[in-house]
């Protein structure tokens, strides 16, 4: 248990141990261990961002998906009313060129029948001229009698 | 094995492979010849006595070249890791590395509170380097040394009982101290680059008692330095005294278990080993902890 030179040369090995670790294992593996704590520092911030991101990109999404159905069912409100009023108002118009193409056809039945009673009155007045003709012997003179014979036709 | 030879086995055990200088005149047995210095002699010292004598001018070649040894190692190994540094995921070896370095870090940063590049590198070489120092301890106490033996008797021609062969650098006092006494000067360095000359002397000189009368604190100035000298003087012999006394306990009851045991010494050494690694362990954390604690009380106001 002697004390002797191997004090100072101890003293040698640590100080020159310590002069190594301090150059070259302390400083990069430190440095290393710092810049890695950032970098999860920075991930995880960029993750809180992230997640904020997608909260508020969803809520923007439903909103729009909101909006899109909202517009779509006005839209399709809108075309419907749109579709009751072209189908009413082919009602109408259907209904009333109906109307006119029966009026028509009534005034030009009544037209023809009026015409055809005309002329059936006109040949029945004719058939009764010649008729009483040869019954009484063309004795009749068509000026004098006119005047019966066309009360006659309005009888008919 | 006999008594005498028992004690013999202790003593071979406990010596340390000295080089060193006998001075001029000295009288030598040595590989069984006498013989008469005729001028001062660097040389291996034959046994104890001559390493005794050998004084001051010596040098514990076991103890260096372990010391030495284990902490080129562990400074290789910590190179290896620092070389692959890096911010990405670490893999391996790199892990453990970062294990240690995070662990001297957090010790370092719960007690110093000072700024200092030198404080984190020298907890960890002291952690790191007293650790595998004292991990020498686990080797059984016969295999280095008995290799080394052979090795010089063979080879060197040397006389087996001058083959002193220690590999426990830290059962070595002068190992133990001279790291303690290094740590004493820094402690010095601290105080005086944080208080100046003044601001240390008066830490000295002016606690614990104190007194608002001059000239009560007059006579109250040498009782505190003699106190405070003391108790700064204390704090490197006790760390390594601590560091020495405790490693050089545990290779005793090994040295003990193999003198007794002989070959069943694994009996014995065994459950004490599986002990010691705690005590290993704890006087390397302890060594650095009361290091960075001392060394932050210089750079911190009382």
């Amino acid at each position: 248990m002697n004390i002797n030179l191997t004090l100072i040369g101890q003293a040698i090995w640590f100080a020159l141990f310590v002069a190594f670790c301090m150059k070259f294992v302390w400083p990069p593996i430190s440095r290393a261990l710092e810049e890695r704590k950032q970098k999860i520092a920075e991930g995880l911030s960029a993750a809180d961002r992230a997640e904020r991101d997608l909260e508020l990109a969803q809520e923007k999404a439903t909103a729009n998906l909101k909006e899109a159905k909202e517009k779509a069912a006005e839209i399709i409100e809108q075309a419907n009313r749109r579709a009751n009023q072209i189908v009413e108002e082919a009602k109408d118009q259907a209904r009333t060129e109906g109307e006119r193409l029966i009026a028509k056809a009534q005034s030009e039945i009544e037209q023809e029948v009026n015409q055809a009673r005309e002329q059936l009155r006109k040949e029945v007045s004719a058939l009764t001229l010649s008729g009483a003709e040869k019954v009484l012997g063309g004795e009749i003179n068509r000026d004098t009698h006119k005047q019966l014979l066309d009360q006659l036709a309005a009888e008919l | 094995m006999a008594a005498s030879s028992t004690g013999e086995y202790i003593k071979h055990h406990l010596g340390n492979l000295t080089y060193g200088q006998l001075p001029a005149g000295y009288e030598r047995t040595c590989h069984g010849h006498e013989q008469t210095l005729t001028e001062s002699t660097w040389t291996f010292a034959c046994n104890g006595q001559e390493a005794v004598d050998m004084g001051f001018m010596a040098f514990h070649v076991d103890s260096l070249a372990w010391s030495g040894g284990l902490g080129i190692l562990m400074c290789f190994l910590f190179w290896l890791g620092a070389r692959k540094a890096s911010a990405g995921v670490p893999s391996g070896f790199m892990n453990f590395v970062e294990v240690i370095i995070g662990f001297i870090d957090t010790q370092v940063r719960d007690s110093f509170h000072g700024k200092s590049k030198l404080i984190a590198p020298l907890s960890l070489v002291i952690f790191c380097w007293v650790f595998l120092m004292n991990l020498m301890d686990l080797i059984p106490v016969d295999f280095v040394p008995k290799t080394f033996e052979w090795v010089m008797v063979t080879f060197a021609g040397w006389d087996a009982h001058q083959a002193y062969f220690k590999i426990v650098p830290t059962t070595d006092p002068n190992i133990t101290l001279s790291m303690s006494i290094t740590v004493f000067f820094l402690i010095i360095f601290y105080s005086l680059r944080s208080k100046g000359i003044g601001g240390f002397i008066g830490e000295l000189a002016l606690q614990p008692f104190n007194a608002p009368n001059k000239l009560a604190m007059v006579i109250l100035i040498p009782i505190n330095l003699v106190l405070e000298t003391v108790s700064l003087l204390a704090k490197p012999v006790s760390l390594g005294m601590r560091l020495f006394g405790n490693m050089y306990a545990g290779e005793f009851v090994f040295i003990l278990a193999a003198a007794m045991l002989g070959t069943w010494q694994a009996v014995g050494a065994w459950p004490w080993a599986v002990f010691h690694i705690l005590v290993i362990t704890l006087q390397a954390f302890i060594f650095m902890v009361l290091t960075i604690v001392y060394l932050s009380m210089a750079t911190e106001e009382h």
